[in-house]
């Protein structure tokens, strides 16, 4: 169904943003405001080395420190709970939330302690003495492909999860059909979200109910279902508090292992636990970490830089376990040839286990590596035949006349207008005059450049990945939910059944409800109810609540309007193609008799016998929404995956001072295109956010493992996150080509900006120093690894002319 | 030890330990659960409170350090509870936050830029945020936030303590 954007009243509208309130008033609710009585805390003991056998754990010392509650060991633990779930089919890579018998990275959880409250949990820690002995460590993800590497799991045999070759199309025939070919390799480093929120849960076990109750900072698919199959409890005897907010996620925020710890904590104790982490625990061992990718790209192209075909291999560090990981590889096989119309690609996953910190998932799930590694392949063909970069994007793109299109990996992009965003953009910026102040700063004595990026964000997450690389797994839905009551007062009640954290999913439910029933959103409440009273939700993940949560609000507001209008012409003794909705009143459509809201509601809630025969009475409808398009299990290396594709288009002009190697952002554009708009200051907030999450995985963010298998970038003073010193000033231009997939004809854009600006940005700094002969090949780009660049050449220019 | 601690305008005592963090002291004795923490070792800003109206992080500051200065809290900013002062209102109306972490920690930075002047540029609101990190936002509709609320503080017939003129941040000084 597809309504029409001109009658939208509520809809695309400026209307604030009703979460935001709460907020500047300093009234979240955060896990880490969450007090209940007799509460205690814990505190845990990273591993020092990156792998070692676990000899004996001394805990006499802290146990005897008043105010110590329990020392836990990963043995215990282990022999309580079953292992933490795995993507793939890959059961002897055992994951407990306390290493167990050998640790697997430095950082990584040994023991927990339990103590009145975290400053001496901590203190009693650093009193348990664990003997280690060391094992042979692999850091890097080509090490440890080789067969004679350190296994990080003996039991599995070796260091590969995951090493799976696509065909799609006759690549080898386009390729040698191509007059011209190239190859390059690219990197991303390990960087992450890092929300300014660590990780935190509390837990507690009612022993007469059977009941373990949670309160997290989470955004996790099946969060409820994990935690009870981990710990070997009936699901419904799992009781998840979804109305904590969380202090930003963008992907993290997965927290099964530490709910496990902290749940078994609480059972045993028979106390309340918590675990907040610090950000050392976060970011050493709190499964914090991102993709950590490796590329080699060939592709081949005829003259007039036309890209028919390419060849992709993305070898993956996924660390020391495997969780979700993998399946970053997998997302980006739904839009593996970017916006352009690329007839056949062989795409080779490898995922190999080394000793660094667990990787979770990222925002995009592994999509803004790949267009990384797409964008840079389209910068080099043009400059491999002197052409004009947005040029030979013009050339490949999909036209809008081809939509739907299907990719030869077997998703259909629902629609798009490439070439339209790009001209709207051309227009905005006056292309040649930002040339001119491009040529204006180089005779200036700066280095100076333009940097281009085109690619497109999947929205309304499936988990076809899922199937695809792991054929024990069937799931083709990811459904989510909304239910509505109108209550005897005629008073609106919407739930949903997550958590959020920032995304402005009440702002969402309201205002697509209110839409639809037409009456004032503000009016209506949004709850969250706890778990066991949720209707299945799969969480904010992959860009899709405004098509899934915005669905599901559309089709159960829908079903109440029509009951409403049932009632309505029963009572008007007309039938129902003879009375028109509107404002919440059912009117005959000759405009005589109406029935106003309050008349409906008073019928429904308390007049049985003015019902039509077979009526339910009151007013409630749920609605459980299938992903659309999809829902078929994988054929051939073949399946759809998301079902809508946002566009955005980004042009960065650079500076850089050859004598700093500092890159300055002189001027940020992003032409972006996500359908139709449901609210303008959530879109926009998200693409800003994005833009600048993806400058930190540029230019400064990475976290880094140093050749003794330590991290060596553990707090904010050495992974740096952009400040609003770094973030430039963007210039959004906005254009709508709404899907034919949704009910307002939305996509996603929770990830917008950050899936085009990694690239961008590259393409900018490599625009920048191009004349100087460098490229950079390796995200992040440092300033100290442009200033070495940059001075290494000077001297070597200034060696020959010496000579 | 006892401290005593002039919070939002009222006295406050309480027993902590020496090695108690303003942050947590807030937090844990007091409920004032507005100043977050993000980082713990001074770099993010979520824990930012206002010591004699200046921008202070919690984190790094002892309970007992604090005692004698006023502080402001989020909690103070407020009006009376359901109404918002112009800067908060100004980050509701532009939607200057998404996850609302740092936004405590980012509204008192503001608060204090604002009660020098009001009549920022862009750069001085830059600078006055920049040791406030946001994740969510890139800062835009931050910036949009502190520039809206300086113009509507602009024309309130409204008396600011600590304005002697309303210069820009590089003319005051």
């Amino acid at each position: 169904m597809n309504a029409d954007p001109k009658t939208f009243r509520f809809v695309s509208t400026n209307r604030r943003v009703r979460e935001d309130r709460r907020f500047v008033a300093g009234q979240g609710h955060f896990v880490a405001d969450v007090a209940l009585e007799g509460m205690l805390h814990v505190a845990v003991l990273p591993s020092p080395h990156p792998a070692a056998r676990i000899v004996s754990i001394d805990a006499t010392a802290a146990l005897a420190m008043p105010g110590v509650h329990y020392v836990l060991t990963g043995e215990e633990l282990a022999a309580a709970t079953d292992p933490l779930m795995n993507g793939l089919d890959t059961p002897l890579v055992r994951r407990h939330p306390l290493a167990v018998g050998q640790v697997r990275y430095a950082g990584e959880w040994v023991v927990a302690v339990v103590a009145d409250s975290r400053a001496l949990a901590e203190d009693a820690a650093e009193k348990v003495y664990v003997s280690y002995e060391l094992l042979p460590f692999v850091i890097s993800a080509e090490d440890a492909l080789k067969p004679d590497s350190p296994p990080v799991h003996p039991a599995h045999g070796s260091n590969v999860l995951l090493d799976r070759t696509f065909v799609w199309g006759e690549v080898e025939k386009h390729f040698a059909e191509s007059p011209r070919q190239l190859s390059f390799r690219v990197t991303w480093g390990r960087s992450s979200t890092v929300p300014i929120e660590t990780f935190g849960v509390a837990a507690s076990w009612d022993p007469w109910r059977e009941m373990l109750d949670v309160w997290a900072s989470i955004q996790m698919p099946k969060y409820p279902d994990q935690i009870a199959r981990s710990l070997r409890i009936p699901a419904n005897g799992v009781r998840v508090h979804q109305d904590v907010d969380v202090g930003g996620s963008y992907g993290v925020k997965r927290g099964i292992k530490q709910t496990v710890l902290v749940a078994h904590l609480a059972r045993r104790l028979g106390r309340p636990v918590r675990l907040i982490e610090d950000r050392l625990d976060n970011m050493g061992g709190g499964d914090a970490h991102g993709p950590d990718r490796i590329f080699d790209v060939e592709i081949a192209f005829n003259d007039d830089g036309i890209v028919k075909s390419m060849k992709m291999k993305a070898l993956d560090n996924a660390g020391a376990y495997a969780g979700r990981a993998p399946f970053q590889l997998g997302k980006p096989i739904g839009a593996i040839v970017g916006p352009y119309q690329i007839q056949s690609v062989q795409y080779r996953a490898q995922s190999v286990t080394t000793n660094k910190a667990v990787q979770e998932a990222v925002r995009g799930f592994g999509q803004a590596p790949t267009n990384y590694a797409i964008e840079t392949a389209i910068d080099k063909v043009a400059a491999a035949l002197g052409l004009d970069r947005i040029e030979v994007r013009r050339r490949n793109f999909i036209h809008k006349e081809q939509f739907p299109y299907l990719i030869p990996s077997g998703s259909t992009y629902d629609s798009g207008d490439y070439h339209t965003v790009v001209d709207k953009v051309f227009s905005h910026i006056d292309f040649p005059a930002m040339e001119r102040e491009r040529d204006r700063l180089r005779a200036s004595g700066l280095l100076a450049g333009i940097g281009i990026a085109a690619c497109l964000e999947p929205s309304g997450a499936n988990s076809a990945f899922e199937p695809l690389l792991n054929e024990k797994n069937t799931t083709t839905t990811w459904m989510d939910s909304c239910r509505i009551v109108i209550d005897g007062l005629g008073f609106v009640t919407v739930t949903i059944h997550n958590t959020s954290s920032g995304q402005g999913h009440e702002t969402l439910v309201s205002t697509v409800v209110g839409e639809v029933l037409q009456i004032e959103p503000d009016l209506i409440r949004v709850i969250r109810p706890d778990s066991l009273a949720c209707l299945p939700s799969n969480s904010p993940v992959g860009s899709r609540m405004a098509i899934m949560l915005g669905g599901a609000a559309f089709h159960a507001a829908q079903k109440l309007k029509t009951k409403l209008t049932r009632i309505g012409a029963h009572q008007l003794c007309l039938s129902e193609d003879k009375v028109v909705y509107a404002a919440g009143g059912v009117t005959a459509s000759n405009g005589g008799n109406q029935l106003g809201w309050m008349e409906l509601v008073n019928i429904a809630h308390r007049h049985y016998h003015l019902l039509p025969v077979g009526m339910e009475p009151g007013l409630e409808s749920t609605h459980v929404m299938q992903v659309p398009t999809g829902g078929a299990l994988p054929r051939d290396g073949r399946v759809q995956m998301y079902p809508c594709h946002s566009f955005e288009f980004h042009v960065v002009l650079m500076a850089i001072d050859p004598a700093l190697g500092k890159p300055e952002i002189r001027r940020y554009v992003i032409g972006h295109d996500c359908g139709t708009v449901i609210n303008p200051h959530i879109v926009r907030g998200m693409t800003l956010g994005g833009i600048a999450h993806g400058l930190g995985a540029a230019l400064l963010e990475e976290f880094v493992y140093n050749d003794e298998g330590q991290l060596i970038t553990q707090g904010f003073m050495d992974y740096l996150l952009p400040s609003s010193h770094e973030v430039p000033e963007v210039e959004i231009v906005h254009h709508c080509t709404p899907s034919p997939f949704t009910v307002f004809g939305q996509k996603g854009s929770g990830e917008s900006g950050y899936l085009g600006a990694p690239a961008a940005i590259s393409s900018a700094v490599n625009d920048c120093v191009r004349a100087l002969g460098i490229s950079f090949n390796k995200l992040p780009i440092r300033i100290s690894a442009i200033g070495d660049a940059i001075a290494d050449t000077q001297q070597h220019r200034q060696q020959e002319q010496t000579l | 030890m006892k401290v005593e601690l002039r919070i939002n305008g009222v006295a406050r005592s309480a027993e902590v330990e020496p090695r108690k963090t303003l942050l947590d002291t807030l937090r844990e004795n007091f409920l004032l659960n507005g100043a977050h923490a993000g980082c713990e070792h001074g770099v993010c800003g979520a824990c930012t409170v206002l010591i004699d109206g200046e921008p202070v992080r919690s984190c790094l500051m002892f309970a007992v350090q604090a005692d004698g200065y006023e502080i402001t809290t989020i909690e103070g900013l407020a009006p009376v509870p359901g109404e918002l002062s112009v800067i908060q209102d100004a980050f509701c109306e532009t939607h200057g936050l998404q996850c609302g972490y740092c936004t405590p920690g980012m509204i008192l930075a503001a608060h204090a830029l604002l009660q020098r002047s009001v009549t920022p540029t862009r750069e001085d609101i830059v600078e006055a945020i920049s040791g406030n990190i946001c994740r969510c936002t890139g800062y835009g509709q931050i910036i949009e936030a502190v520039q809206f609320a300086a113009d509507r503080m602009r024309v309130a017939n409204t008396p600011r303590a600590n304005a002697p003129a309303d210069k820009s941040e590089a003319e005051a000084k």
